[in-house]
């Protein structure tokens, strides 16, 4: 059912979130959260359940295959692509500290990600899947994923760290949604690609904001902030 | 334990006494390489075994007979845990259930009395050195532990002959990443165990930030020529652990197979040259996020062989 090629590609979506939760270089963490989303992108056809009986099926077999190839290319592209440009150029924009610090360093951060992935497999072996679903990592890398993604989120000082981790946290969803895959229509999923598109443009240009108000975009800071 | 002491056994020891020292030349001749040196002889880790027997050791006035233990300890345990490790096709000479167990703690008890030998000088400089080693091993410790763990489950064995034997060929069929991970984080571990760049410089004995070699600053003679052969015989160890944990064919031809394995060590060796070639030395403060980084890939590889 879910083609033999997702395991492995979820190993490796693990073995980034372990990266990403830590290394402190934020040009690096952009990197692999934009390769994070990339590969989520290009298992987007592989797990697509119609895609073989399309392509080997029917007349419309070519169009869909446009189809899905136009949709992996614009899921690729925004998360891969479009995303870290974009963080890249607010770095360089509104000079941003090339490193980030995090509220409980990155060593517990990674022994936390590590405990969180056993927690996630032993939850997932406990949940009533459907059949098919219940012998594969989809849903406990999701888990894990989202899990990842909160902990970069709460625990990184500077703003530009939340903004990734909320995407790491998406991508955790995405995975989830992968399952869900022959039962969500396209443009749902490209509208929540454009969604997080749209959110992580907000959030750039409040980062920008900040950083030019205040000498660093750290959220330390805000608790000093007052009427 | 000891069944038959057969024809292989006698092999296993005689290769297990004779070829460790070679893997730091190869080493050292692979770094030679990449810098456009000749290099040292490859054999020049024996020279130096034999030079230093032939010569006198000084000896502290503080020190005490711990000391002296440091060395016997590092070799004999080294050498224990060299004869659990299967080598060729047949099992090893010390082979038992749960012997994974003495491989891990035959290691540590060789780096504790390596630690109280330095501690013994009473200088300040090899206590420090004794604290980096002790912290270290401690996050290193785990990851081997997990990846045995891991091996443990998938081959259903608790002797390091079942779990590094033809059963591990079937755990790479069926959970390839889990082991594939184990892999990396033995790799880590064995860089970190043996003192290598990125963890420690084994060339350098003049800088505050070495480990292994201030501990043995205050060695000399057989005793130095001790810690320098109980050093390549744990690099021999866990050459061999990488080696057979990657290549688990067995071709069913004896000589095939200790070649297989005697090559591989010998691969290992460039590899480890290499990563000292092309790789500077990491700070002191990161040295425990990559460490806590190979313990997670384990516990992540474990998981995985339990999910399996």
């Amino acid at each position: 059912m879910v083609p033999g090629i997702v395991d492995p590609c979820m190993v490796l979506v693990l073995t980034l979130n372990f990266h990403i939760l830590g290394t402190p270089r934020l040009r690096s963490l952009i990197f692999v959260v934009g390769l994070h989303g990339a590969l989520l992108g290009f298992l987007y056809p592989v797990a697509h359940q119609g895609f073989h009986a399309e392509f080997h099926g029917g007349p419309a077999a070519l169009g869909a295959l446009i189809r899905l190839g136009l949709l992996t290319a614009a899921i690729v592209g925004i998360k891969g692509l479009l995303i870290p440009n974009v963080m890249h150029r607010a770095v360089r924009l509104a000079d941003i500290r090339p490193t980030l610090s995090s509220v409980i360093g990155f060593t517990p951060s990674v022994l936390l990600g590590g405990i969180g992935t056993g927690a996630a497999f032993l939850f997932a072996s406990r949940l009533p899947l459907r059949e098919g679903h219940e012998h594969h990592l989809l849903v406990p890398a999701s888990l894990a994923t989202v899990l990842a993604g909160f902990l970069v989120l709460v625990t990184r000082r500077e703003a530009l760290g939340q903004v990734l981790g909320y995407i790491v946290m998406e991508n955790g969803i995405f995975v989830f949604g992968l399952l869900l895959i022959d039962a969500m229509p396209v443009l749902v999923e490209l509208g929540v690609v454009l969604d997080l598109f749209v959110g992580v443009f907000v959030m750039i240009i409040i980062v920008n904001h900040v950083s030019r108000a205040f000498p660093e975009a750290s959220t330390e800071h805000l608790r000093t902030l007052r009427e | 334990m000891f069944e038959s002491f057969p024809f292989v056994s006698v092999v296993h020891i005689l290769v297990v006494l004779v070829a460790p020292p070679l893997l730091p030349g190869v080493i050292n001749r692979v770094k030679a390489i990449f810098a456009g040196r000749r290099g040292q002889p490859l054999l020049q880790t024996y020279y130096d075994i034999v030079k230093l027997i032939r010569k006198e050791s000084v000896l502290s006035e503080t020190t005490t007979w711990v000391f002296l233990f440091g060395p016997v300890a590092a070799v004999s345990t080294g050498l224990l845990a060299a004869l659990l490790v299967p080598l060729g096709n047949a099992s090893a000479p010390l082979s038992f259930e749960g012997d994974l167990i003495l491989l891990a703690y035959a290691l540590a008890l060789g780096r504790f009395f390596t630690m109280a030998a330095a501690l013994d000088t009473g200088s300040a400089f090899e206590g420090m050195g004794a604290a980096r080693e002790a912290t270290y091993a401690c996050l290193a410790e785990p990851a081997l532990f997990l990846g045995l763990i891991a091996i443990a489950r998938l081959t259903g064995g608790l002797s390091l002959d079942g779990m590094l034997g033809p059963a591990l060929l079937h755990g790479w069929s069926v959970a390839a990443e889990s082991l594939l991970l184990v892999l990396i984080s033995w790799f880590v571990v064995l860089l970190v165990e043996n003192c290598r760049i990125p963890f420690d410089d084994p060339n350098t004995h003049l800088e505050l930030t070495m480990i292994h070699e201030v501990m043995v600053l205050d060695h000399s003679g057989p005793a130095f020529g001790m810690v320098l052969y109980g050093a390549s015989l744990k690099l021999f160890v866990f050459s061999a652990l990488v080696v057979r944990l990657a290549f688990p064919v067995r071709t069913g031809s004896e000589p095939l197979d200790w070649i297989v394995v005697l090559a591989g060590t010998i691969g290992v060796a460039v590899g480890v040259g290499v990563i000292e070639s092309t790789l500077a030395r990491l700070r002191l403060t990161s040295i425990p996020a990559l460490l806590t980084g190979a313990g997670v890939l384990s516990l992540f590889g474990m998981i995985l062989a339990l999910v399996h």
